[in-house]
């Protein structure tokens, strides 16, 4: 092979590492069928009538299924069974502040079927966007007649949701792996070991493909630490989004957008005068038209993170999306052939998006790396830079 | 969705992909040309599809 070789390895050792994460995607795919049979005699017995006028048809259900998943949750289900009710996962802390401080277990929303009290309040999750509301006794929410929103009070949310759980395990596990792995130089001699042998050319291809070509020898190690830090970040919950638990926090816009803002403030706090001089005086082009390229330029500032907001987001969502359409093929079609014409395309898809995970980690650092290299870079001769 | 959403989704789709499929194109030409700068080409070829694709997502939503 011609074609570069380390990253060809790379992908290689990427592809072995996460195959036993494929083969356990795919017991996800039994208990969504055997959820899926359970619907489907609840819907042929009818009476299947839920509190809250659940749709009852294959279609409808498996879209708020999808739905359901793509969304933040206060509580974190594996897996429930439609016939008993019965859910398999565990509640997460409820932390708001609505005139003083309230913290409870959201097991007292049983599942967004219930209202929770806590200090003489009265919260209710509202199914529709998975929002906490303060409500009364009886949880009546008032829902606007033109838009069809809530109009109830919303209490300001600090809740240790699925998605900053998945935030906090993914912090937790990058510390410990990281840790470990510098102090495993010290230990051999410089040669690393354990589950470091994995991430060690991975660091090392951040350092020489991303931040040296685009930041320069000079300035790369001011980001260093930044740039590895995101790219294992955005890595790590790829692909935990594709493990069974059902995370999407890479989906998810709040998360990508304050990673956005991470690599917005970056570029400009410590951009030099070059940068800025690109931006509102371009050199070497004509007077008239800087006028004209100085406002353009201005908003260029702001649309990289955007676009570096929406490709990330656009990506995991959109993969989400299209797997679990993939898998609930399978209910629709009711018969052998569909079912496994859909797991064979949902298995080759769990593999595609093994690639965009780390496609989209890569592509991530590599436009930080771009942005900060045009925010330090010195010569002046040099355009089209922005 | 409503259907011109839906045609002007699809038009989105087409137009990326028809830019997306340029650049691999250009791109494997250029590393059959020259494959000891297949490096640097991937790497221009990734940033410019990241572009089309960021492009093509935000028409999306808007669509």
């Amino acid at each position: 092979m011609v074609i570069l070789k380390r990253p060809l390895r790379l992908i290689l050792v990427a592809f072995l590492a996460c195959l036993p994460m494929i083969s356990f995607a795919n017991q996800e795919v039994d208990s969504l069928q055997v959820q899926g049979e359970a619907t489907h005699e609840a819907v042929a017995e009818g009476h299947h009538e839920g509190a809250h006028a659940e749709p009852t048809d294959v279609k409808s259900k498996i879209k708020a299924f999808i739905n359901h998943h793509v969304l933040d949750s206060h509580d974190f289900s594996l897996t429930q069974d439609d016939e008993t009710g019965e859910n398999w996962g565990f509640p997460l802390p409820v932390i708001l502040w609505d005139n003083g401080l309230h913290v409870f277990s959201s097991a007292k929303f049983h599942h967004g079927k219930e209202v929770a009290e806590s200090n003489g309040s009265y919260y209710v999750i509202n199914h529709h966007d998975g929002k906490i509301y303060r409500t009364d006794a009886t949880g009546t929410i008032h829902e606007n007649e033109e838009t069809g929103h809530p109009e109830n009070v919303r209490p300001i949310d600090f809740s240790i949701t699925k998605t900053v759980l998945s935030i906090i395990v993914a912090a937790i596990l990058m510390f410990f792996i990281f840790t470990r792995l510098a102090k495993s130089y010290a230990k051999n001699g410089g040669i690393a070991s354990g589950v470091g042998r994995f991430f060690e050319p991975l660091i090392v291809y951040v350092r020489d493909e991303i931040a040296i070509p685009n930041i320069g020898e000079k300035h790369y190690k001011r980001y260093m630490s930044y740039l590895l830090t995101i790219f294992f970040f955005v890595l790590f919950l790829n692909i935990f989004g594709l493990t069974p638990l059902g995370i999407n926090a890479t989906g998810n816009f709040t998360v990508t957008f304050s990673l956005a803002i991470l690599t917005f403030l970056i570029t400009n706090l410590t951009a030099n005068k070059n940068y800025w001089g690109h931006i509102f005086w371009m050199p070497g082009v004509p007077k008239p038209m800087r006028i004209i390229l100085a406002p353009i330029e201005l908003l260029g500032v702001f649309i990289k993170p955007f676009s570096l907001m929406i490709r990330l987001y656009a990506n995991i969502f959109a993969g989400h999306i299209v797997l679990m359409s993939i898998l609930g093929l399978m209910f629709i079609f009711k018969s052998w052939i569909g079912s496994s014409l859909s797991f064979g395309l949902a298995f080759v898809l769990s593999i595609l998006e093994i690639l965009v995970a780390f496609l989209q980690a890569y592509i991530f650092t590599m436009l930080s790396a771009l942005y900060f290299g045009a925010a330090v870079e010195e010569h002046h001769h040099e355009e089209g830079h922005h | 969705m409503e259907i011109p959403q839906i045609i002007g989704a699809g038009l989105i789709v087409i137009g990326a992909g028809l830019g997306i499929g340029k650049i691999g194109s250009s791109a494997m030409d250029a590393i059959a040309r020259q494959p000891e700068a297949s490096g640097k080409i991937q790497t221009a070829m990734l940033i410019a599809a990241a572009l089309i694709e960021g492009i093509g997502f935000a028409a999306l939503f808007a669509a």
